[in-house]
């Protein structure tokens, strides 16, 4: 009995602390506010465009990811052709480069940079869409990883 | 007097072969690394930073002025940061300096080929010691992935083969 008691305060921090470790990496990175102004920005855009729904759909970003629409450059015909059909997982370029995983759970630094993220949403929209991309479009996809 | 300058001067001939030898020059496959930083971000996004000393400046315009479509893959890059790094690569490639280099060795000038993987010299270093099975190696991937075989590629370091 004495030595339950003397335990017991121990082993319910060392429950706590598990939960707690659990609990926080269980939630996704929330967007601080830099990638929140960033989308912000693009909501501005996609709202003055037609086909606006009143809200961004990550479904429709996790859609963009996945599909296949080869109606650009012949050697990246979907985007998982470098950043495989998972966020969580590391990518990779055509030239054998690792490519950080695009979710923000997972490299929390990504979607910071305003001119990075157009950057390479202007590249990579037109090397597998063959088109850029729309407000719509980009804010859809944001969600998505943001969310992941 | 002709006695004592011959020794002295065999000497210091033999000092300045060897201390060639042991330089960077003298080396084996060795080339300055990529020390311009914009260089290195903005090509190093996709691929490593390649040596300038690799391809002719000719071949670096042809690169720069193609980045929309480079190597299938759209790598446009707004114009003052394109024009750092035609600069850096011009100023440092393969004919920039007296001597040339080895990727001058063959190389035809006037064509300004778009792959270091297709100068003579790249050619002539690959063609008998890689075996097919070695690109083949999904760990290699690309022709273009130098850091697969050679690890200290980034440094400029061929000579560990």
């Amino acid at each position: 009995m004495t030595r339950l008691t003397f335990f017991k305060p121990l082993s319910r921090l060392a429950v706590a602390a598990c939960v707690t470790i659990v609990a926080l990496s269980a939630v996704p990175a929330a967007a601080g506010p830099a990638q929140d102004q960033i989308l912000a920005g693009l909501k501005g855009e996609a709202q003055a465009a037609p086909g606006w729904t009143g809200a961004f759909s990550a479904e429709r970003g996790r859609a963009l990811l996945l599909a296949s629409p080869a109606t650009g450059k012949p050697d990246t015909p979907s985007c998982t052709t470098c950043h495989t059909d998972s966020p969580l997982k590391a990518g990779q370029t055509r030239t054998g480069k690792a490519i950080a995983p695009m979710a923000l759970s997972v490299t929390p630094d990504r979607y910071t940079d305003p001119e990075k993220v157009e950057k390479w949403f202007g590249r990579n929209c037109n090397s597998v869409l063959g088109r850029p991309c729309t407000a719509l479009e980009k804010g859809d996809f944001l969600t998505f990883m943001m969310g992941q | 007097m002709t006695t004592l300058i011959r020794p002295l001067a065999l000497a210091a001939l033999f000092v300045a072969v060897s201390a060639f030898a042991a330089s960077e020059l003298g080396a084996d496959e060795r080339y300055n690394a990529v020390t311009d930083p914009l260089t290195l971000k903005e090509c190093g996004a996709c691929h490593m930073a390649f040596q300038p000393q690799m391809l002719p400046a000719k071949s670096w315009h042809l690169v720069m002025d193609g980045l929309s479509d480079h190597f299938g893959e759209d790598a446009s890059l707004p114009e003052e940061p394109a024009a750092k790094i035609r600069a850096y690569l011009t100023a440092n490639a393969a004919d920039a300096s007296w001597w040339g280099g080895r990727f001058m060795r063959g190389l035809d000038e006037t064509k300004g080929p778009l792959r270091i993987t297709e100068t003579p010299h790249w050619i002539r270093e690959h063609s008998h010691e890689v075996p097919a099975s070695a690109w083949a190696d999904p760990k290699v991937k690309s022709k273009a992935n130098c850091v697969a075989c050679h690890p200290r590629a980034q440094q400029g370091m061929y000579d560990d083969d």
